[in-house]
């Protein structure tokens, strides 16, 4: 039940996340999530797409340095303290979170959470344990 | 083994009290037969009898590369014409090439001192020697030559190029030592493996001399793990004789640098001083002490090294130098601090993920930006390796230069590629 991500290393150049974005819109790339993680000298470009095996070639062939990873996609009650629920199951269960990041659809009612932790499988077994509604792949793909 | 036991064994003493005698001797043939210098001398009110010990060494003027292009093509021969027997010439990088004359004696005692070399590593008369450096104008291949048949071993005047012929002399005459670049070894290695050669089991080389091109350590290793042989470093340069003027012994851990015919410094470049405590790095500055056609006083090689304290375990009691780590002419100084973008490269090659291209940004408040690739296969998507491969770099390049630079991480093909020599160097200061 793990979702891919595409991470992308960006250095701090103007226009540089422009030109990505641009070359996955040519190719009619769908971008269903986006994160950037940043230091002052570079950052990474995180994106959950509609096509992320297509994704990686197409930017890749224009010399983005491209990685694929694996994540968690969870569904989340779009209400106070819904997240929060979520990192205290992953904290019970002694799992560290690497990153998280959220987004809330158009009409529900639910969020969107993105989240990777150091160890995906037993943060899974935890979650779905906890009663968490876990994304597939193609149910995030297509929000 | 030594080819001489009495000089490459001389007690420290003995050896600087014939280096003075020799200084002596050299500063007062200068002096008297070569105007270039007696003018220098004269300018600076020096006699040659100021000159009484090792230290008085200081104050001698400097002979730069320009001085030998200014006394183009005999301006500084202090024998008659017909004294000369031999020319070399080396290329600079620049201008007209450096006409270099050898005596009879000069060339004896270049071919000696490379006997000595090569009895160093461990050659003997039954030793066959494939010479693949180009015979000519250029010192490399002749002063060996001349060396080898000083030792008696059988040379085999190849020259450069024709990989399939040098592969069958080595295969018809059982070429035990090579004398190669270190490029033109690596490539041989792949011609070999194409025609179905094994260098280690088919062949019966022992050993290589490898130079007249900047290699690493990584490419020493390599070429000796490729052929199964000892590479020994060496030092040399056409205005001092050529090839074996420092060269490693068995150890291979620095080049003896024969003190008999050189008296060495080490300086810094920017105050010309000479560095404060042995071991430090600086530019080595050699004055020939054994040269009768053309005496070189204080000559700066723009080399960058520093002399290894202490005694070698092989009893020779010439000091050694290191490695050569860059020129000196590249040289910047950031918040008082020498630096040679060559320190900073040696550090980036050693680690694995970042690739072999980079650039050095000195700007007005005296800093230091380091900007480097990052290779395609690093890259994980985890910011934490990122930020890990960065505090590495930082901190394996502030031990090296004293200085903490700012380290950037660039998405790969994102520097300028050049062709050539590279402008490493940015300096933001002097505009």
């Amino acid at each position: 039940m793990k979702v891919k991500q595409i991470s992308i290393f960006l250095e701090n150049k103007k226009g540089r996340l422009y030109e990505a974005l641009q070359v996955l819109g040519e190719a009619n790339i769908n971008i269903r999530a986006l994160s950037i993680a940043d230091t002052a000298e570079y950052g990474i470009l995180r994106l959950i797409v509609s096509e992320p095996d297509r994704a990686k070639k197409v930017l890749q062939k224009v010399n983005f340095v491209v990685q694929e990873n694996d994540v968690i996609a969870i569904c989340v009650s779009d209400q106070p303290g819904g997240l929060s629920h979520v990192l205290n199951i992953l904290q019970q269960a002694e799992m560290n979170v690497e990153y998280v990041y959220a987004f809330v659809q158009k009409k529900g009612e639910k969020a969107v959470v993105v989240l990777r932790t150091e160890k995906l499988e037993p943060a899974i077994k935890a979650l779905e344990k906890a009663g968490i509604q876990i994304l597939k792949e193609k149910e995030v793909y297509c929000i | 083994m030594f080819w001489n036991k009495e000089i490459e064994t001389l007690s420290r003493k003995k050896l600087e009290e014939l280096q003075i005698d020799r200084l002596k001797k050299t500063v007062k043939k200068v002096y008297d037969k070569v105007p270039f210098y007696k003018n220098k001398f004269m300018e600076t009110g020096i006699k040659p009898q100021d000159i009484q010990s090792l230290k008085d060494v200081t104050k001698l003027p400097f002979t730069t590369n320009d001085d030998l292009r200014a006394n183009f093509p005999d301006g500084l021969v202090a024998v008659p014409k017909g004294q000369i027997i031999r020319l070399h010439t080396s290329s600079g990088t620049t201008g007209k090439p450096k006409a270099l004359f050898f005596s009879k004696k000069d060339v004896d005692v270049a071919a000696d001192q490379m006997a000595r070399c090569l009895i160093m590593s461990g050659m003997t008369s039954e030793d066959i020697l494939q010479n693949m450096m180009t015979y000519g104008l250029f010192t490399g291949a002749l002063v060996m030559h001349y060396g080898a048949e000083k030792v008696g071993c059988l040379v085999i005047p190849a020259g450069p190029g024709n990989s399939e012929r040098q592969i069958s002399l080595m295969q018809d005459f059982g070429t035990t030592t090579l004398h190669i670049t270190p490029s033109y070894a690596l490539y041989l290695a792949d011609i070999m493996e194409s025609m179905g050669i094994d260098p280690i089991k088919d062949l019966k080389l022992k050993r290589a001399f490898v130079g007249s091109e900047p290699y690493t350590e990584e490419t020493r290793k390599k070429i000796e793990a490729l052929y199964d042989i000892d590479v020994y470093n060496s030092y040399g340069l056409s205005e001092m004789n050529g090839p074996g003027v420092g060269f490693e012994c068995g150890e291979k851990h620095g080049m003896h640098l024969w003190e008999d015919n050189y008296l060495v410094e080490i300086i810094d470049p920017q105050t010309l001083l000479p560095v404060k405590e042995e071991g430090q790095v600086g530019e080595l500055v050699l004055t020939s002490l054994n040269r009768e056609a053309m005496p070189l006083l204080r000559y700066r090689t723009r080399d960058i090294t520093s002399i290894i304290p202490g005694k070698c375990p092989c009893g020779r009691t010439h000091r050694r130098i290191n490695r050569i780590t860059g020129r000196s002419d590249d040289m910047f100084i950031i918040r008082g601090v020498n630096v040679f973008p060559q320190q900073i490269e040696r550090i980036l090659m050693s680690t694995q993920r970042v690739g072999k291209n980079y650039q050095i940004v000195l700007d007005a408040l005296d800093d230091i930006t380091v900007r480097v690739e990052i290779s395609k296969d690093m890259f994980d998507g985890n910011m934490e390796h990122l930020v890990d491969l960065q505090k590495e770099i930082t901190g394996k390049l502030k031990a090296e230069i004293l200085v903490t630079p700012k380290v950037e991480l660039l998405e790969p093909g994102s520097l300028p590629s050049f062709e050539g020599k590279a402008k490493r160097v940015i300096d933001k200061r002097k505009l």
